[in-house]
């Protein structure tokens, strides 16, 4: 009447399992690993120009990672709940291209507020755009079952098509005026460190927090792990879905916003191949692309150790710029590599 | 030609786990033998190393007086040994034809001779009596039609020794019979016939003679004339039932009724089921594989849709739209798929204990510290063996994974609990363990539901048992009306009231 179980019929302690945890050391030395790793790379950085260990030159790293690891940060949640999202990078384009638009609307408009005014209903429409999008792709994949994939894939599709219909296939330029007052965003210093910088630290103590210490952050994991197991114990499944969407909308929208003074402008080829970077970082950080477990700080280390790649490259001739995105490919298959039956 | 078969001393382990301590018995060629045992006795282990699809620790499997190791089921099935599973092995998309010859296509030069298949495909089907298309897709039949398509497989593979895993489980009582008829006559073809059912009477009727395992080991044989079905039942648990249940001490007379379902609707599945559960009372589900009972479960705590039906927790009408609402109101399941379903086994102990509590417990952040003194009393309270408290619920053994399922879905203080096939899979120590916690609970007050296969549980276990056939409430029998006998007369739909 029911099926035999194969399970043993006597009953131990406990199973030494095949994968004992027995090595404690090992395990902490596979989660030091990227840090090892970019330690060893900035050992080897130094060495190689004498311009990269400089304070300068890390302020500079850091702002640059900042973009790249703040969407990072919330591709964490997303990856480690199952999920991926392919469009951060059109994402991250279409949000630049409308708040140049709108803000430039509002200058151009009737008894124009003044531009700090204008500046943060640019910033707070980024945000809107952020949590919207990040709503509508988690919308789909929960109530309209369809593989965060494919939804992903679509819209990146669709927001990088937008950008380009909007700035009909040239640039967006931010008026020359809100790009005075928007400017210290991108370029301003704190105590000596840059504000994207501080933005980025923000985020991901933030993220660390909550993916670690409070009970949201246990669903997302517990999701990621077995979503039916999740199911039967009474967790808000679609609902814990929805919200890492949402949350990584809002990090695209945070580094959209720290993003546009840089240049004050977006083009089509504005946020090209950011998913692959975001990805990467997280990957690299020793997130599993199956879920279930994930480091937030595992994230951030991923992302410098990225960016330091690049910087390298760019401080020295070993090979071309160009290929910096090969070295990214290069590094996601090797880790990847590394990572296979952890679980 | 007929095989004869003997099992010299089979041992086998998983991992450091004995499964089979030593098993040594013979088949006589052309007989209908049944194997007898509880789960978890090691039948299915034995019968699949017969088979080929697990190999022996030690001890030797002889065929016609030859020791045999068979790499894989193929082995096995060369010298005309068959398994049919109780999950059948068909490939759904395929046509029955295709199924017959999958891994053994008939062929003319590079190309597959479809014809010659079809022609003995037919052949194979007219022999067990299945009167189908060769050429229709296996997805369309119904289960009695697949297993026939499975035999006939094997058949067309001239198996000599077939082994049928509670064939009857998910059959009516009228293709039940035609598989008999069917047994027989391939019987008197000389065909050894290995039969492995939980229905006793089947057993009776049917069988030339017993094998009855407990343990892991051989406990002894008997010409199936020679015993009735309460020795078999003796036989199988080797053991007083007394010694595995408490006396079951009654709900107050006005104990409050806690769950309450009327008119419940599962499309698909359940047709206009009513029942309540009181206070301080079990009350078992009975019923085959396929007659709804977790299904009409699964949609009282919102996990599936129902189309119709009133619930009542405690005397208050609910619309519960998902387990999230049903915890809050005071009612868990916990479902048979512990590993699928039941806890997360990549996940540590603490996390797995906690998960349904987590939002409930956090101030706002996570409790860490009281989960793990949660942990510690769980551990001693529901008697979970481990050697690291801080290991992956994966590495459990399966009795105490249950243990610590139980001990998840009991940490929200259900009113009304509701347990799915609760000792599937659990060994016999763990197993009483798990009756003195039904029982425990029922006395705290809860009203418990369980819903099992096994008979002698729900009769040691239970206050009343419901029994499902098909969707529909059959019966729902008090304590003095509870015998196997009952039980399956209403599960099978053969009983006939005098009234």
């Amino acid at each position: 009447m029911q099926p035999t179980p194969t399970t043993p019929s006597t009953e131990p302690a406990s199973k030494p399992g095949p994968k004992p945890a027995a090595i404690p050391g090992l395990a902490h030395l596979k989660a030091a690993g990227p840090l090892i790793a970019l330690i060893l790379l900035c050992i080897a950085g130094a060495f190689l120009n004498p311009d990269f260990a400089t304070v300068d030159n890390l302020m500079n790293v850091l702002t640059r990672t900042a973009f790249i690891g703040i969407i990072a940060v919330g591709m964490t949640f997303v990856i480690v709940s199952g999920g991926i999202d392919l469009s951060v990078g059109s994402m991250a384009a279409l949000i630049a291209g409308a708040m140049i638009v709108a803000m430039n609307a509002l200058v151009a408009g009737a008894n124009p507020p003044g531009p700090v005014g204008i500046v943060a209903a640019g910033i707070a429409l980024a945000l809107v755009f952020g949590a919207a999008f990040g709503t509508a792709h988690g919308l789909l994949i929960t109530r309209g079952r369809i593989e965060p994939f494919i939804v992903t894939l679509g819209t990146l599709g669709i927001f990088r098509a937008m950008l380009t219909w909007l700035s009909d296939g040239g640039a967006l330029t931010l008026d020359f005026n809100l790009a005075e007052t928007y400017s210290p965003v991108y370029y301003q210093n704190l105590l000596g460190v840059p504000v994207p910088v501080w933005v980025f630290a923000l985020v991901a103590i933030a993220g660390t927090v909550i993916l670690n210490r409070t009970a949201y952050g246990q669903h997302v994991q517990a999701i990621g792990s077995s979503e039916q197991v999740a199911r039967y114990a009474a967790i808000r499944v679609d609902r814990a879905k929805v919200l890492t969407y949402l949350l990584l909308g809002v990090c695209v929208a945070i580094a959209t916003i720290l993003y546009v003074p840089r240049l004050g402008s977006a083009t089509p080829t504005t946020g090209i191949l950011w998913e692959l970077e975001a990805i990467a970082a997280v990957v690299v950080g020793g997130t599993s692309l199956r879920g279930g477990a994930g480091r937030i700080m595992g994230t951030v280390v991923g992302a410098i150790l990225l960016s330091v790649i690049g910087n390298i490259l760019n401080l020295t001739s070993i090979i071309s710029v160009h290929l910096n995105p090969a070295v990214q490919g290069v590094v996601i298959i090797v880790v990847a590599y590394l990572q296979r039956g952890r679980r | 030609m007929s095989l004869s078969i003997r099992f010299n001393h089979i041992i086998k382990e998983f991992g450091p786990v004995r499964v089979l301590h030593g098993v040594d018995f013979a088949l006589e060629p052309g007989r209908v033998v049944g194997l007898l045992g509880e789960n978890g006795a090691g039948k299915s282990t034995l019968m699949k190393i017969l088979a080929g699809y697990e190999r022996p620790t030690g001890g030797q499997l002889v065929v016609d007086g030859v020791e045999r190791q068979f790499a894989d089921a193929r082995d096995a099935e060369a010298l005309g040994i068959a398994l049919i599973h109780q999950e059948f092995n068909l490939a759904e998309h395929l046509t029955v034809a295709q199924n017959i010859f999958l891994g053994h296509e008939k062929k003319r030069g590079w190309l597959l001779d479809r014809r010659a298949m079809a022609r003995e495909a037919a052949a194979c089907l007219e022999q067990v009596g299945l009167a189908v298309d060769p050429d229709i897709r296996v997805s369309e039949l119904i289960v009695a039609e697949k297993q026939l398509v499975e035999i006939a497989k094997a058949l067309s593979r001239n198996a000599r020794v077939l082994i049928m895993d509670e064939p009857t489980a998910s059959l009516s009582p009228g293709e039940t019979k035609k598989l008999f008829e069917l047994m027989a006559r391939l019987k008197r073809q000389g065909v050894t016939i290995v039969y492995i059912s939980h229905k006793l009477d089947e057993m009776e009727a049917h069988t030339d003679e017993v094998v009855v395992m407990r343990d892991g080991k051989f406990v002894t044989r008997a010409n199936t004339a020679d015993v009735d079905r309460h020795q078999m039942a003796n036989l199988m648990v080797g053991r007083d039932v007394s010694d595995m249940f408490q006396p079951k001490a009654p709900p107050a007379p006005d104990a409050p009724v806690l769950l309450r379902v009327q008119g419940l609707r599962v499309p698909g599945w359940i047709e206009d089921l009513g029942f309540e559960v009181r206070a301080g009372e079990v009350l078992g589900f009975a019923g085959l594989v396929g007659a709804g009972r977790t299904e009409a479960f699964e949609a009282i705590i919102g996990l599936r849709a129902r189309s119709r039906g009133s619930i009542e927790i405690a005397g208050q009408a609910l619309d519960i739209r998902s387990p999230r609402d049903a915890m809050r109101h005071g009612l868990t399941y916990l479902s048979e798929d512990r590993k699928g379903k039941g806890l997360h086994l990549d996940l540590g102990l603490r996390e797995n204990l906690t998960m349904m509590t987590l939002e409930r417990d956090a101030r706002p952040w996570l409790d860490l510290k009281g989960g793990s003194q949660a942990l510690e009393r769980a551990i001693a309270d529901f008697g979970i063996r481990l050697r690291d408290p801080g290991c992956a619920a994966r590495s459990l053994s399966g009795g105490n994974q249950q243990k610590l399922a139980l001990a998840k879905y009991l940490r929200p203080d259900p009113r009304v609990i509701v347990l799915d096939e609760p000792t599937r899979g659990v060994d016999v120590g763990a197993k009483r363990d798990i009756y003195a916690l039904i029982h425990r609970l029922a006395a705290e007050g809860r009203a418990v539901v369980v819903i099992s296969s096994e008979l002698i549980e729900l009769i040691g276990l239970s206050h009343r048992v419901a029994v499902l056939h098909g969707g529909r409430l059959q019966a729902v029998l008090d304590a003095d009306q509870l015998t196997e006998e009952n039980l399956i007369a209403h599960a099978t739909d053969t009983h006939h009231t005098k009234h």
